[in-house]
């Protein structure tokens, strides 16, 4: 696999970039912060990636998004895998009274997200094909009192990602909408972990599956799906009792 | 604000553990670093309640591996586990394991660990090459054996309390095959026991004997002798062997369960088990080195109030009384140890406050019972001083500063090199408070 990881450095992204280096796939890193491309570089060379080359790229500044993929496609020569896992996370009350934060988190964690796919899956279809994995989260299944604005820009790109899917599978586009329960990364520490949290390494490994298969949807971990069908079955005015 | 804890989940500090990819980020604002939690007492928890300590784990990649020389170099936060899956399929493995595979490699460093080849191979220590560090003052600096030698030494079973420890480079060992060879073999009292700790130490370069502490009288301090080694070419295959299955105690256990009578009936039951096992066979290096990573969180099997462990090591030379005696005070005050391991230790290294010396470590789990455990560590103590020995920070949770004080005349020595690098005592922990004399 030739693939390029937006938002590799960190968590569960990371977890899956060392799985795929294990196996010897060819790898290029988008991100923000050049030293820590660097770093895991590094580290993934060492755990037996066939390449990686890295470019810099960040979330919040779209017009770079054609060149990072440009420097991807010539370090790999070609790429069959696109994965976006980069997002910013907030809390409810961390955006009040801050309209700055506030527009930053649904520009960054949707219009942005979507400008960067779409030009990624623009370059999938042109050479026939290929797989877009997308992160989203089970944040977005269900509007909830915690998960605030963040549910709902995972809530939209969900929907992005699955309508993606539908209109390009038949020419060969595939696209993995990947929604993680609470996992216990740098982006969740000091929140209160709720039963069924998952670790990275088992998230990355369901992941890595749901893309070597192509599944539109993958929950991870795995009983995430049967929670989220019963809180989406929850009636209103019982979420409204439930401080979660 | 969380609830952090060791390993035997007593005692407990609230406190903020500050996670990050970037450690040297992490680490400057904190009074100390923490791995993963496995040292069992107060040495991983925060001076204070309140107080910010560096989570070490998410820093934890490899920033390079020579495959040819086995020399690595990774993040603190990097675990034994991992470097198990990165480097045994190439032929390498850690030079010291001890007794659990989920520990960083910082961990490692700051307790200055040991394992079942100490008589032969001593501490991690002896195998660290450089460290990256980060001072109290925030600098980083680059140490080891022969760049600010005193600062290495006192790092090295330092626990935490000189330097953020940011990079270790390390010497991996070769191995032929990554299987283990091992031998059992029980024996009915602790002076047959002990003798056959030693002789099999002349021939194996893993040992460890497990000891049922409680059986008094003619069988007090019988056994079982655990010796091992790795496979030479000739005897087993060269793919590695996949992951051992692994089982969770999914909630905190009644206390009872790990009663005087459950711990009896457990030690008879271990003891007969290895009278009848076949005495020699070929095994999983994790089921060697890392028996209880079979059980994760096998912590919760002491219940609510928790544990705590008090390892010493007791110089003493040819005479066993020293160790009988020591039992004979833990049954006396009615202690009941789920696990006694006895390991023959070989020469102190370079750590200039590691564990290890000359003689024999003892092992014990106490289930945590408030006032009568203190008693209890405070008897064993007074042992441990009257025989010349010591105890080991990072099991440690009651010991009074005053007897560690009597067991420890290179404290001086640690102190003054804290002075040097640390003048205000930034650095410092829950442990450095009870025992180090440390404001909180």
């Amino acid at each position: 696999m030739k693939a390029v990881l937006f938002g590799a450095t960190r968590g569960i992204g990371r977890s899956l970039a060392r799985l795929m280096a294990e196996r010897g796939d060819a790898l290029v890193l988008l991100g923000r912060d050049a030293d820590a491309l660097q770093r895991s570089a590094a580290d993934l060379q060492a755990r037996g990636a066939a390449q990686v080359a890295t470019a810099p790229c960040d979330l919040a500044e779209p017009a770079g998004f054609t060149a990072a993929l440009a420097a991807a496609a010539t370090a790999l020569g070609d790429f069959d895998t696109v994965v976006l896992s980069a997002a910013e996370f907030a809390r409810p009350e961390q955006l009040t009274n801050d309209p700055a934060a506030t527009a930053r988190l649904v520009t960054v964690n949707f219009a942005n997200s979507v400008a960067f796919l779409e030009a990624a899956r623009a370059l999938l279809l042109a050479r026939g094909g290929g797989t877009l994995c997308v992160f989203s989260s089970v944040a977005g299944d269900r509007a909830r009192q915690q998960t605030g604005l963040y549910g709902a820009t995972k809530a939209a790109l969900s929907h992005y990602a699955e309508s993606t899917d539908l209109r390009d599978r038949p020419h060969g586009l595939r696209v993995v909408l990947v929604k993680p329960g609470f996992v216990h990364t740098g982006m969740t520490a000091g929140l209160p972990a709720p039963p069924f949290a998952g670790e990275p390494d088992a998230v990355a490994a369901r992941v890595l599956m749901a893309i070597d298969r192509g599944w539109p949807v993958v929950h991870a971990p795995a009983i995430w799906r049967v929670i989220m069908l019963a809180v989406r079955a929850l009636p209103r005015a019982v979420l409204r009792r439930l401080a979660f | 604000m969380t609830v952090l804890s060791g390993w035997g989940r007593v005692p407990t500090v609230e406190g903020h553990e500050r996670l990050g990819e970037n450690l040297a980020e992490v680490c400057r604002p904190a009074s100390l670093s923490r791995g993963l939690g496995r040292s069992y007492g107060d040495a991983s928890l925060p001076a204070r309640p309140g107080a910010v300590v560096a989570g070490t784990r998410l820093g934890d990649r490899i920033v390079a591996f020579d495959r040819a020389t086995g020399v690595l170099r990774a993040e603190a936060g990097f675990r034994l586990e991992q470097l198990e899956h990165l480097a045994r399929p190439a032929g390498w493995v850690s030079p010291v394991s001890p007794g659990t595979r989920h520990v960083t490699l910082g961990g490692m460093i700051a307790s200055d660990v040991h394992g079942k080849n100490h008589h032969v191979a001593g501490c991690i220590g002896a195998y660290v090459q450089a460290l990256r560090v980060q001072l109290a003052d925030g600098s980083e600096l680059e140490i080891g054996p022969e760049r600010e030698p005193a600062l290495f030494a006192a790092t090295l079973g330092g626990m935490g309390l000189t330097c953020h420890i940011l990079e270790v480079e390390l010497q991996l060992a070769a191995i032929a095959r990554p299987w283990i060879v091992t031998e059992e073999q029980t024996w009915p009292d602790l002076p047959a026991l002990v003798a056959a700790l030693r002789a099999a130490s002349r021939q194996w370069p893993y040992t460890v004997a497990w000891v049922d502490a409680l059986t008094r009288g003619r069988h007090l301090g019988r056994g079982v002798v655990i010796t091992g080694r790795w496979a030479e070419a000739h005897e087993a295959p060269a793919t590695v062997p996949a992951h051992t299955r692994t089982a969770t105690v999914p909630f905190d256990l009644p206390t009872w369960v790990l009663g005087r009578a459950s711990v009896r009936a457990f030690d008879e039951l271990f003891y007969r088990a290895h009278h009848w096992r076949p005495r020699r066979g070929l095994v999983h290096p994790d089921t060697f080195f890392y028996p209880l990573d079979g059980i994760r969180r096998w912590n919760r099997l002491y219940g609510a109030p928790g544990f705590v462990q008090h390892q010493c090591v007791l110089p003493v030379g040819d005479d066993d009384r020293v160790i009988t005696s020591y039992f004979e005070t833990l049954t006396r005050h009615g202690g009941a140890s789920f696990l006694t391991v006895l390991k023959d230790c070989g020469a102190e290294g370079r750590g200039l406050l590691s564990f290890p010396k000359p003689g024999l470590s003892v092992a014990l789990d106490i289930p945590m019972r408030g006032a009568a455990t203190q008693a209890l560590v405070d008897a064993l103590n007074r042992h441990v001083i009257e025989a010349g020995g010591r105890i080991y920070l990072a099991k440690d949770a009651l010991t009074r500063a005053a007897d560690f004080a009597a067991m420890e005349p290179r404290l001086a020595a640690f102190d003054a090199v804290r002075r040097t690098w640390d003048p205000a005592r930034r650095l410092r922990s829950a442990l450095s408070v009870r025992l180090f004399g440390d404001a909180p």
